[in-house]
């Protein structure tokens, strides 16, 4: 069974799609990250969707529940390198997308995500000092 | 009037005829002359309308045309199962309606990708489903 | 046929050509008879001598191919030059008058006039109706090349600043041009790796639901690529038409000048302007 690999980066987790998705490879990369995520802690998940032509409405489904998944889990995530004609389709569709943060490329993408954690980590240190 | 140029049919039964599938109707659209966008929407309505027919019509089979109206060349794609039928069209055609554990997204939005868009269903016996683009979309 | 309706026709061509030019005349004060005389002729010419015994009865018949092609190319030419669809049709009708009134000379018997008046009759409007669709094609053609030159012009995309990128949208938006305008804004952004892309639409002159509707698609293709949009140019009509149509513009950036979304671009970057000390240098 094919299986799109995750590569761990520091506390980040790295997503590269190369190749077709199709139904069965999508599902197992929203469970397979999911669990990388609570494996090794992670506190930012970016996937780069530079090479991928076709997203329809299922993988557009999957990317958001990721974004969702990950949130809950305490994790950021970003969607980087989306192709124009991939977000002409998906506007056509239907599908913004709009919980999930999205960058134009990995550079951008890991700042994204790296300001999101700082963020995210100042809060919750106010929080927890408020409620001493 | 619409004459056909070219035609490949493909048997959908399995997830893994999927990827396949959807690569022909890329070579169709190139030999078509679409440019990326239209070939994009045309992919990407044949990959939803393949995953009805595997997920709710118990699989089946799709024609795979190059035609001609006339005046330009298109692609067309002949979607047909044996399945369960959808008992009420004009409601599945609405957006925001929704069987089985996907959202409503499914029709209306794959119609809106394409140019020409025909659907006939009959409870019990099947349904088929056929999508023109035109090279210039 | 008794009285030979074609071989009548035939033998009095000039004065077919003659009294069908007098009829354009009449109908139309700038005829320009050494243009039109031309054309006439070849046309009167090709027409009688397809015109026999046989293909009478028939106005698809294969011997009309010829004339129906000089038709084809007289029209087309005609709606090029901006002859108004009338005179286009006026052209076969005067004809047909022409022929009618000739025939009507010769031939004694009523009944046979009647009978080749109304084969004739179907043969030229059939022409006529060509006529017709050579015309409509030629001013589409007109058309197609226009729509190419305005969507060339139309639709420039300009790098302001470093990550900055501004789209004057000049004329409707329709779902045709939002296409172009959204492929190329895209394709840009991503060319020149921009984070902010300003919309201004003080050229659009009537925005309404349709028109947002295209505009809050491309700003959602935008966010998809991980850039964001901003829409500038709003012109106080335009902001009443949007709250009278109950149009929801709440998640999208607007300015009413492209200046002030510069502004706020540069304040997304962090960026600020600063004023050197000294004055406005000249070179």
């Amino acid at each position: 069974m094919e299986r799109i690999p995750i590569l761990k980066m520091g506390d980040f987790l790295l997503v590269t799609i190369q190749v077709d998705l199709y139904d069965q490879l999508a599902e197992n990369l929203e469970s397979d990250l999911v669990n990388a995520v609570k494996k090794y802690n992670a506190k930012g998940v970016l996937i780069d969707i530079s090479s991928v032509s076709i997203i329809d409405s299922f993988m557009g489904r999957i990317l958001g529940n990721i974004g969702i998944m990950s949130r809950i889990m305490g994790a950021q995530s970003v969607i980087v390198g989306m192709q124009p004609a991939v977000a002409m389709t998906l506007v056509e569709l239907g599908l913004t997308l709009t919980g999930v943060a999205t960058a134009l490329n990995v550079e951008k993408g890991m700042e994204l995500l790296r300001s999101k954690i700082l963020f995210n980590e100042g809060q919750s240190y106010d929080h927890d000092n408020n409620t001493e | 009037m619409i004459t056909i140029l070219n035609k490949l049919d493909f048997e959908i039964i399995r997830e893994q005829d999927v990827v396949p599938f959807r690569n022909q109707v890329k070579d169709a659209a190139v030999k078509v002359g679409m440019g990326i966008l239209n070939q994009t929407k045309l992919i990407t309505a044949a990959s939803e309308l393949v995953r009805n027919l595997l997920k709710y019509g118990g699989g089946g089979k799709v024609d795979v045309e190059t035609v001609t109206n006339g005046r330009e060349n298109g692609v067309r794609l002949i979607f047909s199962d044996k399945g369960p039928g959808i008992k009420d069209i004009d409601l599945a055609m609405k957006d925001g309606y929704s069987t089985g554990k996907s959202l409503g997204l499914g029709l209306p939005g794959t119609k809106r990708l394409v140019n020409e868009f025909n659907i006939q269903s009959i409870v019990g016996e099947g349904t088929t489903v056929t999508i023109i683009k035109w090279k210039n979309g | 046929m008794e009285d030979n309706s074609t071989q009548i026709l035939k033998e009095k061509k000039e004065a077919i050509l003659e009294l069908w030019i007098t009829k354009q005349i009449a109908e139309d004060s700038y005829f320009n008879a050494e243009d039109q005389k031309e054309d006439s002729d070849d046309f009167v010419n090709a027409f009688l001598n397809a015109l026999n015994e046989s293909n009478i009865n028939d106005k698809d018949a294969k011997g009309f191919e010829k004339v129906h092609d000089i038709l084809m190319g007289i029209s087309v030419s005609r709606a090029k030059r901006g002859f108004t669809p009338r005179e286009t049709g006026v052209y076969m009708f005067t004809f047909k008058e022409a022929l009618l009134e000739i025939l009507s000379k010769d031939v004694s018997d009523p009944a046979k006039l009647y009978e080749d008046s109304l084969k004739i009759s179907k043969i030229i409007d059939n022409m006529a109706i060509l006529t017709f669709e050579g015309y409509i094609k030629g001013r589409e053609d007109v058309i197609s090349r226009q729509t190419d030159e305005i969507t060339e012009i139309s639709t420039p995309v300009i790098r302001v600043w470093d990550g900055v990128v501004a789209l004057p949208i000049i004329g409707t938006l329709d779902s045709a041009r939002t296409q172009v305008v959204m492929e190329n804004l895209l394709q840009q952004i991503v060319e020149t790796g921009s984070t902010i892309a300003i919309l201004d639409i003080s050229g659009v002159p009537a925005v309404d639901s349709l028109v947002a509707q295209h505009l809050i698609k491309t700003v959602s293709a935008t966010r998809l690529l991980g850039a964001e949009c901003i829409i500038s140019g709003i012109r106080p009509e335009i902001a009443q038409i949007v709250v009278h149509l109950g149009i929801d513009l709440s998640n999208i950036i607007t300015k009413s000048t492209l200046a002030s979304a510069l502004q706020t671009a540069f304040n997304m970057l962090q960026l600020e302007v600063h004023k050197k000390k000294g004055n406005f240098i000249n070179n």
